[in-house]
């Protein structure tokens, strides 16, 4: 660059090669436009939608019923074991309930608690709710569910604070499962609701009022409608969230989900796991349809 | 037009991916084709001597190992004097461990009987060189060559340890005096302790159920529990369906779970490793447990360290079966999980003198009916070729639906 003042060369000529790739960028936008997207494009369908599809190949394939090996020939067995055996039923659909009841319960105790946030609140106080409502998420997934079990275990506080009544919780139930669920995923539920509420007008609750309105039917006719959409987008959490779930069920009960089947047999028979691993995915695919046509996605 | 060329477009797009996921599963799919069956004991970059292994341990650097919780003993002074540090790995239940080693990441593991039989087939382990292993002359010879540890009388590791799966009970609820399996099997034991049975959370769990079987029903002719036909697969099936309908509390190979339960009073009775019961006995305060191998005998195991056949760190893992089998390290084995040892030279170190007399280390007779664990496969063993026995694939069906 020293001899750029004497080089006598057009500026064009002088241009480095960062000069000469921007120009060809300029002038071709879709190679632009391309090559900024080969990394995330290249990483959603390598490392995405390749294991996913990998997944849905194996699960077409056999095992060696000794070694438990896979064996690369084309089956529908194991589509044909999980619709044919009664266990596979029992345990998606027990897993579905529980994934519906965690739901509603986490919308009851979200829903008081996010308009209280978005509405009654001070800003000081709102910011305090907030902190506190992340702060258990900040806290190992794993911890929370091994507290959970010395919660509702025989010696536990639960039952601790019960024996003086004579009475006497099974903790360690389907039961409790549902408990150790619904706390775990609440703040993600609230933060949706929260965030819809907050976006409802204050103009609306007062031409409810001014309309007539009193307070329960405002709720029920204005707030609600709005703010369904940010209720449908938390329980894509919590539902999501409760239907893969292995670790929680393994350590709380003796009952069998949908994850902790996949975990059990992926050993032995990964075939028939990767089959079984379809069901909540499909689940899920119809539950985020509908989801759409609430509108819940605009929420999120 | 427009229209249509842009939906061309797409297709080719479209068909581009698929081709692309189509490469990788192709990769994923092929290889894994086995050499021939010729039994040479040759590792790629095994020293050929004792002293080469020991010279190229020291560039290894490192072992990795998939383990039992509580197996390795004494890896300090191994890679003091090796310069191998130890990595290790605790598996939860052998099919845990046969997909450990299938990883390729690990050098060796602690196989028991029902994933070494796999193991020795796939040829995902070696045959070793028991001339490298200088420790091995000292083991008992009634635990080598047999069929967990060797195929037509070339070993694949070395004997680690053996051990009963135990009936464990807090004696403070359970009845001292108990001695029978039937206590988790039969009615009375069921709606007394109803939710608080400890149950080990493994298809191989069935045995146990035909080691009760055998004892009880003579009619069913059950001879190994690990063969079982039809009828008596049915029959084993049956009373673990009555069992789980009970209440059961499942321990899937996680050792803490089970020690929490019997600590808080969760699991009062129940099926255990001697490991469990060792840390509840010397925990402070002490749990109050009585572990015992009942009448009808028990499921047990005979474990064996492996080595890899693609093993990155082969020297190191060579060592590493020698120290395991020294009699510091069985010494501090058999205490530490509660086992006995194979290597009989161990029994002067243990601490509590009376160990190999207290674990029947060298009592053929106490052996008889401890059942070591082993892999279910069709053929029943027997001269009668009609028959077939289910084989592991059908034992982890069933152990699916039985949890229900």
């Amino acid at each position: 660059m020293t001899t750029y003042d004497d080089s006598g060369l057009a500026p064009s000529e002088r241009e480095g090669l960062g000069r000469r790739l921007s120009t060809f960028f300029y002038r071709h936008p879709r190679v632009r436009l391309w090559t900024l997207l080969a990394l995330p494009v290249g990483w959603l369908v390598l490392v995405y939608f390749g294991s996913l599809f990998v997944l849905l190949l194996s699960s077409f394939w056999d095992t060696d019923s000794f070694t438990s090996e896979v064996v690369h020939e084309f089956t529908l067995e194991n589509f044909q074991r999980i619709f044919e055996q009664d266990v596979f039923r029992n345990v998606a659909w027990r897993t579905i309930q529980m994934a519906v009841f965690v739901t509603i319960a986490d919308v009851v105790l979200a829903f008081p608690i996010a308009y209280f946030m978005a509405r009654v609140a001070s800003p000081r106080t709102r910011d305090i709710l907030v902190v506190l409502i992340l702060v258990p998420l900040w806290a190992n997934y794993l911890v929370k569910a091994y507290a959970w079990r010395t919660i509702l275990s025989e010696g536990g506080v639960i039952n601790w604070a019960l024996d003086p009544f004579g009475l006497h919780f099974d903790g360690l139930s389907t039961v409790g499962l549902w408990l150790v669920f619904t706390y775990l995923w609440l703040p993600f539920m609230i933060l949706p609701i929260y965030a819809g509420l907050e976006r409802i007008p204050t103009s609306f609750l007062e031409a409810s009022a001014d309309l007539g309105g009193r307070s329960f039917t405002t709720f029920a006719r204005v707030i609600l409608p709005l703010a369904f959409p940010a209720i449908v987008a938390g329980s894509i959490f919590t539902f999501c969230l409760t239907l893969g779930d292995y670790i929680a069920p393994g350590l709380i009960t003796s009952e069998q989900f949908i994850g902790t089947v996949i975990y059990n047999i992926r050993g032995e028979a990964l075939p028939t796991a990767a089959a079984f691993s379809l069901v909540p995915i499909a689940v899920v695919l119809v539950y985020l349809l509908v989801a759409r046509r609430l509108g819940a996605f605009e929420s999120l | 037009m427009k229209g249509r060329t842009t939906r061309g477009a797409r297709w080719a797009a479209l068909g581009l991916i698929v081709a692309a996921l189509c490469v990788v599963a192709a990769g994923c799919g092929g290889g894994d084709d086995d050499g021939d069956g010729g039994v040479s004991t040759a590792v790629e970059g095994l020293g050929t001597s004792l002293e080469e292994i020991q010279s190229l341990a020291r560039e290894e650097g490192e072992v990795n190992v998939v383990q039992w919780a509580g197996y390795a003993q004494l890896t300090d002074e191994f890679t003091a004097a090796t310069g191998c540090a130890v990595n290790t790995k605790d598996g939860a239940s052998s099919d845990d461990m046969i997909s450990l080693i299938q990883t390729g990441a690990y050098d060796g593991v602690s196989a028991s009987g029902n994933a070494s039989v796999r193991l020795m087939a796939t040829g995902e382990v070696a045959p070793i060189d028991t001339d490298l292993v200088p420790n091995y002359a000292d083991v008992q010879e009634g635990i080598k060559n047999q069929d967990y540890n060797s195929l037509d009388g070339q070993p694949y590791g070395v004997p680690h340890g053996r051990g009963p799966n135990y009936l464990m009970f807090r004696n403070d609820i359970v009845p001292e005096d108990t001695d029978s399996w039937s206590i988790i099997w039969e009615d009375d034991g069921l709606q007394e302790y109803a939710g608080k049975i400890s149950i080990y959370d493994d298809s191989i769990f069935i045995a146990d159920a035909a080691v009760y079987l055998k004892a009880t029903q003579p009619d069913l002719g059950i001879d190994s529990p690990y063969q079982l036909n039809e009828e008596q697969f049915d029959a084993a099936v049956a009373l673990l369906d009555k069992q789980a309908a009970a209440g059961l509390n499942y321990w899937p190979g996680d050792v803490a779970k089970q020690v929490a339960e019997y600590t808080n009073g969760d699991s009062v009775v129940g099926t255990t490793w001697p490991y469990q019961y060792v840390q509840l006995t010397g925990a402070d305060p002490p749990v109050p447990v009585t572990a015992i191998k009942p009448v009808e005998g028990t499921t047990g195991w005979s474990d064996t360290w492996m080595l890899y056949s693609k093993a990155e760190n082969p020297n190191c893992m060579y060592l590493w079966m020698n120290h395991m089998i020294s009699p510091e390290a069985q010494a501090a084995v058999a205490e530490g999980f509660g086992e006995a040892p194979v290597n009989l030279k161990a029994c002067e170190l243990t601490e509590n003198t009376n160990h190999c007399d207290d674990y029947h280390a060298d009592d053929e007779a106490w052996w008889e009916d401890v059942y070591y664990w082993t892999t279910p496969v069709e053929d029943c063993g027997d001269d009668d070729d009609s028959t077939t026995c289910k084989t592991q694939e059908a034992w982890e069906a069933a152990w699916t639906e039985i949890k229900g």
